[in-house]
């Protein structure tokens, strides 16, 4: 005999009104939870999953509302069914973990009576049973001296407490379902692999069903039995998590999974990388004979076109009173070498210092100590306006929010077209030409040149940061978390394009990230940084062969997916 | 709570069955696509789609269009001299070609309430342009440099900040009336814009600053710099372009704001001087006939103007407000 299910979609269709009309953002969704089960959504930002999981607790945003389909919930129509109906299923059986951490807790109330406020608002507790009540319940949900933690405010949490905390306050009423909205996309790999942990375990301990939503396909197979795959709207597959990840039927899951970075076999990566550095390299060595005939300043540099020694960096800030002072040290001694027409990564967490680091050979913040050698010159040294300009022109970074680093007021060509101009270089005709040739080899239509950032898609502006990193033919690119804010295959789309761009041009690459899944389709060394220091230095494969250092091997742990074999 | 039972294969468990959408109904887009068919549009022209869609925007644009015109062309709306007195008609109610009658020294009232329109309109805009051009140049530089500038020029406007703007201007006009006393149409009206802006600028210098502080953190300002620009191209290329939306919001709040200040100074003695046709000068003169009920009309047609003026200026300050910050917008 089959169990019932816990909770059945049926053919779900989500509108959202714009002016006068309906625009349709879930169509036909089909999707069913069984107790106790875990079944993911997954799918791109813009693809429905969040809307869907909205629509079962009556919670959509704005002008959302259900259109058609049937959402049942325990054999119980809930769908369409007058607001009293769906509130007395908040909470008591159905749990929400919302997505960011940040904003969904009230930073006016202390963390314990906002749990408090669950416990009584559904009848769970009553009277002194309720503080002793919440103690448990974050206790349950991992946080160590809960006692305390519940006598502080949220602003004294880092952001894996309070998502504990938000976890605690999903399960206080002991829902027969919890939906899990991107519950730790906001969080470090580490801390995010912690925490589902720790929900896998409570979950499974209280038999609650969980409706997990993510856009990490790594994630989801690794967490849920069940996997729906969603796009624009539509469910374009589903079935049993293992069955689709091996034996993808959709083209847009099978396109999902090659483009996951976790997922990419080894191998295959190892030899395209070997390909395309063997390609850069020598580029670049052309290129860096041409840049030593033309530029007086560089050209001493050997093999190796950055150097940094002994890189620290101490911010000081506020202390206890106006005039005491706190040092922070943010770089603590970290020396690398970028290889001609190779790749290093740094990755860190957040707060590791590994974008001071990146600021600091850019020459955008002066370290407190050590220098960095840009093609065997100290660039401390170089103080003239030609000389600085003589840089700039070799080093150009790709930062990682992509609608943050292009001027909005500026249109695609003239913000190709500033560093051409800054540096007095070409006719009007021929920075045209240019911009054309730049255009096309990140893959954009010229048409393109016309249009405002605000216009473009993640993925379009950094290809366009791309272009105008590259204007100025420089020998290295600084990417700062460059596809960190993409979706798996806007980033699998630009990292490809990288690749090109490194062996075509012979770029030497500072390749800045926290994702250490993506570290390995695109960089040759790799420096792994933790408070500041440097704590594994190594080649790509000695890192992920046989990481060194505890911390290397928890972050490697922590890439969601990793571990799931492919058979292929 | 119902167990999952490990004997019944998972994926025969219906409404789980392995499920594959045919291709003919879930298309699949090229990533990274992007729809052509639309002109290029930047954030001031989407701007202006939000405010023309907008009705308050419409409604002040038809009151500040009846008041440009009053402004620049009053002898198309009467043939009369505001300044020709007909004793001999003191406080004559409305007849024949004197639609409004005539107040106490024997002007027509509908005449100086339409040449009182220029001298208000005057002081709102160029108190406005002389309050917004050092207002954002200074906090510009204030907040985009910061240190010891930035102190300097903030603690500067806040002791102007601390007094009071009409109380400020009202001390100033008594000293400069006191030194010289006739100053001619020109002189009378830069001596109020001055006394209104010297008071007035610290607003926009808060605001500027305010703004450009938000963006210089940006990474467009970083990567401009990583290119080679300098300090102070990134500063009037790409920062203070990308601040002045707060400013334009304030300026165009303000300029209604100041055609009150002006009919305020006026109204006290201390603005333009009586030889002056004005709102302010007439609303004052007119307080003694509505003080002892002899005839409201004289009082009621410049103070009506002035507060249709005054809203329209505020409902375009509305309007631009919520075309430019659109997240800020107050929806039901």
């Amino acid at each position: 005999m089959n169990p019932t299910p816990l909770l059945e979609i049926e053919d779900l269709r989500v509108a959202f009104r714009q002016g006068k009309q309906d625009v349709e953002a879930v169509r036909g969704v089909n999707l069913t939870v069984y107790p106790g089960q875990t079944v993911a959504i997954v799918g791109e930002s813009g693809s429905g999953k969040s809307t869907t999981a909205h629509a079962v607790i009556d919670l959509l945003p704005g002008t959302g509302r259900v259109t058609g389909g049937s959402i049942r919930f325990d054999g119980r129509e809930i769908a369409g069914q007058g607001k009293k109906v769906v509130r007395a299923l908040r909470g008591s059986q159905i749990g929400l973990v919302p997505q960011d951490p940040m904003s969904n807790l009230n930073p006016l109330v202390k963390v314990g009576r906002q749990i408090a406020e669950v416990l009584v608002a559904n009848d769970v507790a009553k009277g002194k049973d309720v503080d002793r009540r919440v103690v448990e319940l974050l206790e349950e949900a991992g946080l160590p001296n809960a006692e305390q933690r519940a006598k502080q405010y949220p602003h004294e949490f880092s952001g894996g407490m309070r998502q504990r905390a938000l976890i605690a306050m999903g399960l206080a009423a002991r829902p027969r379902l919890l939906i899990a909205d991107e519950p730790t996309s906001a969080l470090d790999v580490t801390v995010q692999k912690q925490i589902l942990d720790h929900l896998d375990v409570l979950t499974d301990d209280l038999g609650v069903a969980v409706l997990l939503i993510t856009h990490d396909l790594g994630l989801a197979a690794e967490r849920a039995d069940h996997l729906v795959v969603m796009y624009k709207g539509q469910v374009v597959e589903s079935g049993p998590a293992l069955e689709i990840l091996q034996n993808p039927q959709h083209p847009y899951s099978k396109r999902l999974i090659s483009s996951a970075p976790s997922l990419a076999s080894q191998r295959l990566l190892a030899q395209q990388r070997a390909e395309v550095r063997e390609q850069a390299q020598e580029a670049a060595e052309e290129l860096a004979e041409e840049v030593a005939h033309t530029d007086a300043e560089f050209g001493g540099g050997g093999d190796y076109v950055v150097e940094a020694e002994h890189l620290t960096k101490v911010f000081t800030l506020p202390g206890t009173a106006p005039w005491r002072k706190e040092d922070f040290v943010a770089v603590d001694d970290v020396s690398f070498r970028l290889r001609r027409g190779t790749t290093t990564a740094i990755v860190g967490e957040s707060g590791s210092g590994k974008s001071t680091v990146a600021r600091m050979v850019l020459d955008l913040l002066k370290p407190t100590s050590g220098t960095v050698r840009f093609d065997g010159v100290d660039i401390s040294t170089l103080r003239s306006k030609q000389q600085q300009l003589a840089l700039r022109r070799q080093m150009q970074p790709v930062f990682q929010n992509p609608y943050a680093s292009l001027d909005p007021q500026y249109s695609i060509y003239r913000a190709i077209e500033e560093p051409l101009a800054t540096h007095k270089i070409g006719s009007k005709a021929e920075r045209e030409a240019r911009i054309r040739e730049l255009l096309d080899k990140v893959s954009l239509p010229w048409s393109v040149s016309r249009r405002f950032p605000n216009e473009l898609s993640g993925g379009q502006r950094q290809r366009v940061a791309i272009a105008r990193a590259l204007a100025l033919q420089p020998e290295v690119v600084i990417l700062d978390e460059a596809v960190s804010a993409l979706d798996v295959l806007v980033q699998a789309q630009i990292l490809s394009l990288l690749a090109e761009l490194q062996s075509e041009l012979g770029l030497s690459y500072l390749f800045i990230t926290h994702d250490l899944a993506v570290v390995r389709q695109i960089a040759d060394d790799v420096l792994v940084m933790e408070k500041g220091r440097v704590v594994e230095q190594a080649s790509v494969e000695e890192v992920y062969g046989s990481p060194q250092q505890e911390y290397t091997r928890r972050l490697l742990d922590a890439i969601p997916g990793g571990s799931i074999e492919l058979s292929r | 709570m119902p167990e999952f039972p490990a004997d019944v294969p998972r994926a025969a468990l219906p409404g789980q069955e392995r499920f594959v959408a045919p291709l003919d109904q879930t298309p699949l887009a090229e990533t990274g696509s992007f729809d052509d068919s639309r002109p290029p549009e930047n954030q001031w022209k989407e701007a202006w789609k939000r405010l023309r869609r907008n009705w308050i925007f419409w409604v002040s644009v038809a009151l500040l269009a009846v008041v440009a015109v009053v402004v620049l062309l009053p002898q198309w709306f009467t043939d009369l001299d505001p300044t020709y007195a007909q004793l001999s008609r003191s406080l004559e109610g409305p007849s024949e070609g004197h639609p409004a009658g005539f107040d106490r020294q024997g002007y027509d009232v509908f005449a100086r309430t339409i040449y009182g329109a220029r001298a208000s309109v005057l002081v709102g805009v160029l108190c406005t342009i002389v309050v917004t051009v050092p207002g954002v140049v200074l906090g510009a530089m204030a907040g985009f440099y910061g240190g010891w500038l930035d102190a300097v020029i903030s603690r500067v406007a806040d002791v102007f900040f601390a007094i009071p703007l009409l109380l400020g201007a009202l001390v100033g006009l008594a000293i400069i009336n006191n030194l010289w006393p006739d100053r001619g149409y020109w002189g009378s009206i830069l001596t109020v814009v001055f006394a209104l802006a010297a008071f007035g600028w610290p607003q926009v210098l808060r605001i500027a600053r305010g703004a450009v502080l938000e963006v210089k953190n940006l990474e467009f300002v970083d990567a401009a710099r990583a290119i080679g620009k300098t300090r102070r191209a990134n500063l009037w290329g790409h920062v203070v372009p990308n601040s002045l939306a707060p400013v334009i919001v304030l300026a165009t709040v303000s300029l209604g704001v100041y055609i009150v200040a002006e009919a305020t100074l006026s109204f006290l003695g201390l603005g333009l001087p009586p030889s002056i046709v004005s709102w302010g000068n007439d609303i004052s003169a007119a307080q003694n006939q509505v003080r002892s009920g002899q005839r409201l009309g004289v009082m009621f047609w410049p103070a009506s103007a002035l507060a249709l003026t005054s809203l329209g200026f505020i409902l375009l300050g509305d309007a631009v407000s919520d075309a430019l910050d659109p997240k800020s917008r107050n929806r039901e």
